[in-house]
Protein backbone atom coordinates (compact mmCIF):
# COMPACT_ATOMS: atom_id res chain seq x y z
CA UNK A 1 0.00 0.00 0.00
CA UNK A 2 2.93 2.34 0.52
CA UNK A 3 4.68 1.30 -2.70
CA UNK A 4 4.37 4.80 -4.18
CA UNK A 5 6.40 6.31 -1.35
CA UNK A 6 8.93 3.48 -1.64
CA UNK A 7 9.37 4.07 -5.38
CA UNK A 8 9.73 7.81 -4.77
CA UNK A 9 12.47 7.07 -2.25
CA UNK A 10 14.25 4.70 -4.67
CA UNK A 11 14.19 7.29 -7.48
CA UNK A 12 15.52 9.99 -5.12
CA UNK A 13 18.31 7.76 -3.82
CA UNK A 14 19.43 6.69 -7.29
CA UNK A 15 19.31 10.27 -8.58
CA UNK A 16 21.44 11.41 -5.61
CA UNK A 17 23.88 8.55 -6.21
CA UNK A 18 24.31 9.59 -9.85
CA UNK A 19 24.92 13.19 -8.85
CA UNK A 20 27.62 12.06 -6.42
CA UNK A 21 29.50 10.04 -9.05
CA UNK A 22 32.61 11.54 -10.71
CA UNK A 23 32.06 14.22 -13.39
CA UNK A 24 32.24 11.79 -16.30
CA UNK A 25 29.02 10.16 -15.11
CA UNK A 26 26.93 13.28 -14.64
CA UNK A 27 24.97 12.76 -17.80
CA UNK A 28 24.51 9.06 -17.21
CA UNK A 29 21.24 7.29 -17.79
CA UNK A 30 20.01 4.46 -15.62
CA UNK A 31 19.20 1.23 -17.48
CA UNK A 32 18.34 -1.03 -14.59
CA UNK A 33 17.71 -0.89 -10.85
CA UNK A 34 18.01 -4.10 -8.83
CA UNK A 35 16.26 -4.44 -5.48
CA UNK A 36 16.52 -7.02 -2.69
CA UNK A 37 13.12 -7.53 -1.09
CA UNK A 38 12.53 -9.95 1.76
CA UNK A 39 9.42 -12.15 1.83
CA UNK A 40 8.34 -10.37 5.02
CA UNK A 41 8.89 -6.83 3.72
CA UNK A 42 5.18 -6.37 2.92
CA UNK A 43 5.98 -5.18 -0.57
CA UNK A 44 4.30 -6.34 -3.76
CA UNK A 45 6.71 -6.25 -6.74
CA UNK A 46 3.83 -5.65 -9.18
CA UNK A 47 2.80 -2.54 -7.25
CA UNK A 48 6.36 -1.21 -7.39
CA UNK A 49 6.43 -1.76 -11.15
CA UNK A 50 3.06 -0.09 -11.52
CA UNK A 51 4.42 3.14 -9.98
CA UNK A 52 7.84 2.87 -11.60
CA UNK A 53 7.10 4.48 -14.96
CA UNK A 54 5.16 7.39 -13.50
CA UNK A 55 7.62 8.28 -10.75
CA UNK A 56 10.76 7.89 -12.88
CA UNK A 57 9.44 10.07 -15.70
CA UNK A 58 11.63 13.12 -16.27
CA UNK A 59 14.47 11.69 -14.15
CA UNK A 60 17.66 9.86 -15.22
CA UNK A 61 15.73 6.67 -14.43
CA UNK A 62 13.10 7.20 -17.11
CA UNK A 63 12.72 4.07 -19.22
CA UNK A 64 14.77 1.92 -16.85
CA UNK A 65 13.97 -1.65 -15.82
CA UNK A 66 13.13 -2.56 -12.25
CA UNK A 67 14.38 -5.99 -11.18
CA UNK A 68 13.13 -7.33 -7.85
CA UNK A 69 15.14 -10.10 -6.24
CA UNK A 70 12.76 -11.73 -3.74
CA UNK A 71 14.47 -13.27 -0.72
CA UNK A 72 12.91 -16.07 1.30
CA UNK A 73 12.80 -15.96 5.09
CA UNK A 74 15.81 -17.58 6.75
CA UNK A 75 15.63 -18.49 10.44
CA UNK A 76 18.24 -19.81 12.80
CA UNK A 77 17.19 -23.03 14.49
CA UNK A 78 18.61 -23.35 18.01
CA UNK A 79 17.96 -27.09 18.15
CA UNK A 80 19.75 -27.84 14.87
CA UNK A 81 22.29 -25.06 15.34
CA UNK A 82 21.84 -24.15 11.68
CA UNK A 83 20.10 -21.61 9.48
CA UNK A 84 17.10 -22.83 7.51
CA UNK A 85 15.15 -21.35 4.64
CA UNK A 86 11.35 -21.24 5.08
CA UNK A 87 9.05 -22.15 2.21
CA UNK A 88 6.51 -19.49 3.15
CA UNK A 89 5.62 -17.01 5.87
CA UNK A 90 2.82 -18.95 7.55
CA UNK A 91 4.83 -20.87 10.08
CA UNK A 92 8.10 -19.96 11.77
CA UNK A 93 9.29 -23.48 12.44
CA UNK A 94 12.48 -25.22 11.43
CA UNK A 95 11.75 -27.25 8.28
CA UNK A 96 14.18 -29.94 9.49
CA UNK A 97 13.10 -30.55 13.10
CA UNK A 98 9.80 -28.64 13.41
CA UNK A 99 10.89 -26.53 16.40
CA UNK A 100 9.55 -22.94 16.57
CA UNK A 101 12.20 -20.40 15.53
CA UNK A 102 12.06 -16.76 16.58
CA UNK A 103 15.59 -15.86 15.45
CA UNK A 104 15.17 -14.45 11.94
CA UNK A 105 18.28 -14.01 9.80
CA UNK A 106 16.75 -12.90 6.49
CA UNK A 107 13.35 -11.79 5.18
CA UNK A 108 12.81 -8.12 6.04
CA UNK A 109 15.27 -6.69 3.48
CA UNK A 110 14.16 -3.69 1.49
CA UNK A 111 17.19 -2.32 -0.29
CA UNK A 112 18.63 -1.12 -3.56
CA UNK A 113 21.27 -3.66 -4.49
CA UNK A 114 22.79 -2.06 -7.57
CA UNK A 115 22.13 0.06 -10.63
CA UNK A 116 23.30 -0.39 -14.21
CA UNK A 117 24.15 2.90 -15.87
CA UNK A 118 24.97 4.01 -19.38
CA UNK A 119 27.77 6.57 -19.39
CA UNK A 120 27.22 7.36 -23.07
CA UNK A 121 30.19 7.95 -25.37
CA UNK A 122 33.46 7.79 -23.50
CA UNK A 123 35.43 10.95 -24.20
CA UNK A 124 39.05 10.45 -25.22
CA UNK B 1 27.36 2.98 -25.24
CA UNK B 2 29.38 2.21 -22.11
CA UNK B 3 27.44 0.49 -19.40
CA UNK B 4 28.52 -0.46 -15.92
CA UNK B 5 27.06 -1.69 -12.67
CA UNK B 6 27.25 0.46 -9.55
CA UNK B 7 26.74 -1.38 -6.24
CA UNK B 8 24.55 0.58 -3.83
CA UNK B 9 23.43 -1.75 -1.04
CA UNK B 10 21.29 1.02 0.42
CA UNK B 11 18.12 0.57 2.44
CA UNK B 12 15.09 2.05 0.72
CA UNK B 13 13.82 3.26 4.09
CA UNK B 14 17.28 4.39 5.19
CA UNK B 15 16.13 7.95 5.87
CA UNK B 16 13.34 6.71 8.16
CA UNK B 17 15.63 4.20 9.83
CA UNK B 18 18.22 6.89 10.58
CA UNK B 19 15.60 9.23 12.03
CA UNK B 20 14.18 6.35 14.09
CA UNK B 21 17.65 5.53 15.42
CA UNK B 22 17.97 9.17 16.53
CA UNK B 23 14.59 9.01 18.26
CA UNK B 24 15.48 5.72 19.94
CA UNK B 25 18.65 7.30 21.34
CA UNK B 26 16.74 10.31 22.68
CA UNK B 27 14.07 8.06 24.29
CA UNK B 28 16.85 6.07 25.96
CA UNK B 29 18.60 9.19 27.26
CA UNK B 30 15.30 10.49 28.64
CA UNK B 31 14.46 7.14 30.24
CA UNK B 32 11.00 6.98 28.66
CA UNK B 33 9.45 3.69 27.56
CA UNK B 34 7.97 4.16 24.08
CA UNK B 35 5.37 1.80 22.63
CA UNK B 36 3.93 1.69 19.11
CA UNK B 37 0.39 0.26 18.96
CA UNK B 38 -0.61 -1.24 15.62
CA UNK B 39 -3.87 -2.91 14.53
CA UNK B 40 -6.69 -2.81 12.00
CA UNK B 41 -9.22 0.02 12.24
CA UNK B 42 -11.83 -0.94 14.83
CA UNK B 43 -9.75 -3.32 16.95
CA UNK B 44 -10.11 -1.03 19.94
CA UNK B 45 -6.67 0.58 20.17
CA UNK B 46 -8.15 3.81 21.48
CA UNK B 47 -10.33 2.14 24.15
CA UNK B 48 -7.35 0.02 25.21
CA UNK B 49 -5.17 3.10 25.42
CA UNK B 50 -7.83 5.14 27.27
CA UNK B 51 -7.86 2.48 29.98
CA UNK B 52 -4.05 2.24 30.05
CA UNK B 53 -3.49 6.01 30.29
CA UNK B 54 -6.13 6.43 32.98
CA UNK B 55 -4.80 3.59 35.14
CA UNK B 56 -1.15 4.52 34.77
CA UNK B 57 -1.95 8.10 35.64
CA UNK B 58 -3.97 7.03 38.69
CA UNK B 59 -0.90 5.09 39.84
CA UNK B 60 1.29 8.16 39.59
CA UNK B 61 3.06 7.44 36.28
CA UNK B 62 3.88 10.27 33.89
CA UNK B 63 2.29 9.35 30.56
CA UNK B 64 1.58 10.94 27.18
CA UNK B 65 0.27 9.76 23.82
CA UNK B 66 0.62 10.56 20.15
CA UNK B 67 -2.24 9.33 18.00
CA UNK B 68 -2.24 8.95 14.23
CA UNK B 69 -5.28 9.10 11.98
CA UNK B 70 -5.84 10.17 8.41
CA UNK B 71 -8.27 12.87 9.54
CA UNK B 72 -10.06 14.21 12.68
CA UNK B 73 -8.86 14.70 16.24
CA UNK B 74 -11.61 12.50 17.70
CA UNK B 75 -9.18 9.97 19.17
CA UNK B 76 -6.98 12.65 20.73
CA UNK B 77 -10.03 14.13 22.42
CA UNK B 78 -11.08 10.72 23.74
CA UNK B 79 -7.60 9.99 25.08
CA UNK B 80 -7.17 13.46 26.58
CA UNK B 81 -10.11 12.74 28.91
CA UNK B 82 -7.60 10.63 30.87
CA UNK B 83 -5.86 13.87 31.83
CA UNK B 84 -2.65 12.86 30.03
CA UNK B 85 -1.16 15.15 27.38
CA UNK B 86 -2.20 13.86 23.95
CA UNK B 87 -1.30 15.09 20.49
CA UNK B 88 -3.08 14.14 17.28
CA UNK B 89 -1.11 13.50 14.10
CA UNK B 90 -3.22 13.78 10.95
CA UNK B 91 -1.49 12.06 8.06
CA UNK B 92 -3.96 13.33 5.41
CA UNK B 93 -4.07 10.14 3.40
CA UNK B 94 -0.79 8.52 4.38
CA UNK B 95 -1.49 5.02 5.70
CA UNK B 96 1.14 4.89 8.46
CA UNK B 97 3.16 7.03 10.86
CA UNK B 98 6.85 7.53 10.13
CA UNK B 99 9.80 8.66 12.23
CA UNK B 100 9.78 12.15 10.73
CA UNK B 101 6.16 12.74 11.80
CA UNK B 102 6.95 11.57 15.33
CA UNK B 103 10.02 13.83 15.56
CA UNK B 104 8.07 16.84 14.33
CA UNK B 105 5.22 16.32 16.79
CA UNK B 106 7.55 15.77 19.73
CA UNK B 107 9.31 19.02 18.95
CA UNK B 108 7.35 22.04 20.00
CA UNK B 109 4.93 20.13 22.25
CA UNK B 110 4.71 22.63 25.11
CA UNK B 111 3.23 20.26 27.74
CA UNK B 112 5.67 17.45 27.11
CA UNK B 113 9.40 16.88 27.33
CA UNK B 114 10.68 13.34 26.95
CA UNK B 115 12.67 13.67 30.18
CA UNK B 116 9.43 14.36 32.06
CA UNK B 117 7.77 11.12 30.98
CA UNK B 118 7.76 7.51 32.11
CA UNK B 119 5.72 6.21 29.17
CA UNK B 120 4.94 7.50 25.69
CA UNK B 121 2.32 5.62 23.69
CA UNK B 122 2.07 6.00 19.93
CA UNK B 123 -1.25 4.87 18.48
CA UNK B 124 -0.54 4.18 14.83
CA UNK B 125 -2.95 4.65 11.92
CA UNK B 126 -5.36 1.69 11.77
CA UNK B 127 -3.63 -0.54 9.20
CA UNK B 128 -2.00 -3.95 9.49
CA UNK B 129 0.31 -3.61 6.50
CA UNK B 130 2.30 -0.40 6.12
CA UNK B 131 3.05 0.50 9.77
CA UNK B 132 5.10 -2.70 10.04
CA UNK B 133 7.76 -1.26 7.71
CA UNK B 134 8.24 2.03 9.56
CA UNK B 135 10.39 2.05 12.67
CA UNK B 136 9.37 4.86 15.03
CA UNK B 137 12.26 4.23 17.41
CA UNK B 138 9.90 2.44 19.81
CA UNK B 139 11.12 -0.03 22.40
CA UNK B 140 8.00 -2.19 22.15
CA UNK B 141 5.80 -2.76 19.14
CA UNK B 142 2.38 -4.04 20.11
CA UNK B 143 0.15 -5.85 17.61
CA UNK B 144 -3.52 -5.79 18.64
CA UNK B 145 -6.24 -8.13 17.44
CA UNK B 146 -9.89 -8.16 18.51
CA UNK B 147 -12.05 -11.23 19.00
CA UNK B 148 -14.34 -10.01 16.21
CA UNK B 149 -11.61 -10.12 13.54
CA UNK B 150 -10.99 -13.80 13.00
CA UNK B 151 -8.36 -16.04 14.53
CA UNK B 152 -6.34 -16.22 11.31
CA UNK B 153 -5.40 -12.53 11.23
CA UNK B 154 -1.79 -13.26 12.29
CA UNK B 155 -1.47 -15.68 9.34
CA UNK B 156 -2.93 -13.11 6.94
CA UNK B 157 -0.67 -10.31 8.14
CA UNK B 158 2.51 -12.12 9.18
CA UNK B 159 4.82 -9.13 8.73
CA UNK B 160 3.23 -7.15 11.52
CA UNK B 161 2.81 -10.03 13.96
CA UNK B 162 6.33 -11.25 13.27
CA UNK B 163 7.82 -7.82 13.97
CA UNK B 164 5.82 -7.28 17.18
CA UNK B 165 7.25 -7.58 20.69
CA UNK B 166 3.88 -8.17 22.35
CA UNK B 167 0.40 -9.14 21.15
CA UNK B 168 -2.86 -7.98 22.70
CA UNK B 169 -6.23 -9.61 22.11
CA UNK B 170 -8.98 -7.04 22.76
CA UNK B 171 -12.72 -7.25 23.46
CA UNK B 172 -12.45 -10.54 25.38
CA UNK B 173 -15.76 -9.65 27.07
CA UNK B 174 -17.60 -10.51 23.84
CA UNK B 175 -15.44 -13.52 22.89
CA UNK B 176 -18.19 -16.02 23.52
CA UNK B 177 -20.80 -14.10 21.52
CA UNK B 178 -18.34 -14.04 18.58
CA UNK B 179 -17.55 -17.77 18.90
CA UNK B 180 -13.93 -16.73 19.28
CA UNK B 181 -11.63 -19.76 19.18
CA UNK B 182 -9.06 -18.71 21.75
CA UNK B 183 -6.77 -21.72 21.37
CA UNK B 184 -6.61 -21.27 17.61
CA UNK B 185 -5.84 -17.55 17.88
CA UNK B 186 -3.03 -18.17 20.37
CA UNK B 187 -1.64 -20.95 18.19
CA UNK B 188 -1.68 -18.74 15.08
CA UNK B 189 0.10 -15.88 16.85
CA UNK B 190 2.74 -18.35 18.04
CA UNK B 191 3.20 -19.82 14.57
CA UNK B 192 4.18 -16.37 13.27
CA UNK B 193 6.07 -15.12 16.33
CA UNK B 194 7.08 -18.04 18.54
CA UNK B 195 7.23 -17.19 22.23
CA UNK B 196 5.72 -13.69 22.02
CA UNK B 197 3.98 -12.31 25.16
CA UNK B 198 0.21 -12.35 24.62
CA UNK B 199 -2.34 -10.43 26.69
CA UNK B 200 -6.03 -11.35 26.57
CA UNK B 201 -7.85 -8.20 27.54
CA UNK B 202 -11.05 -6.22 27.77
CA UNK B 203 -10.92 -2.48 28.29
CA UNK B 204 -14.58 -2.71 29.23
CA UNK B 205 -14.33 -5.20 32.10
CA UNK B 206 -10.63 -4.71 32.86
CA UNK B 207 -9.86 -8.40 32.39
CA UNK B 208 -6.20 -9.05 31.58
CA UNK B 209 -5.28 -5.42 32.12
CA UNK B 210 -3.38 -5.92 35.39
CA UNK B 211 -1.01 -8.32 33.59
CA UNK B 212 -0.55 -5.69 30.88
CA UNK B 213 0.29 -2.99 33.45
CA UNK B 214 2.74 -5.33 35.18
CA UNK B 215 4.44 -5.96 31.83
CA UNK B 216 4.71 -2.20 31.22
CA UNK B 217 6.19 -1.58 34.66
CA UNK B 218 8.70 -4.36 34.16
CA UNK B 219 9.75 -3.06 30.74
CA UNK B 220 10.04 0.46 32.12
CA UNK B 221 12.15 -0.81 35.01
CA UNK B 222 14.47 -2.65 32.61
CA UNK B 223 15.36 0.53 30.65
Amino acid sequence: MHELSLVTSIVETVTETLAALPDSSRGSRVLEVRLRVGALASVIPESLEFCWGIVSEGTPLEGSRLVVNLLPVVVHCESCGQDAELQGVQSFRCPRCGEPCSDMRQGRELEIESIEIDDGEVKA
Amino acid sequence: MTTRIVELRRGILKKNDELAAGLRASYATAGVLVLNLVSSPGTGKTAFLEWTLRELKARGARVAALVGDLETDNDARRLAASGAPVRQINTHGICHLDAEMIGKHLDGWPEVTLGGLDYLFIENVGNLVCPSSYDLGERIRVALLSVTEGEDKPLKYPTLFNSADAAVITKMDIAEACSFDRELALRNINEIRPGIRIFETSAKTGVGMEEWLAYLAEARGAL
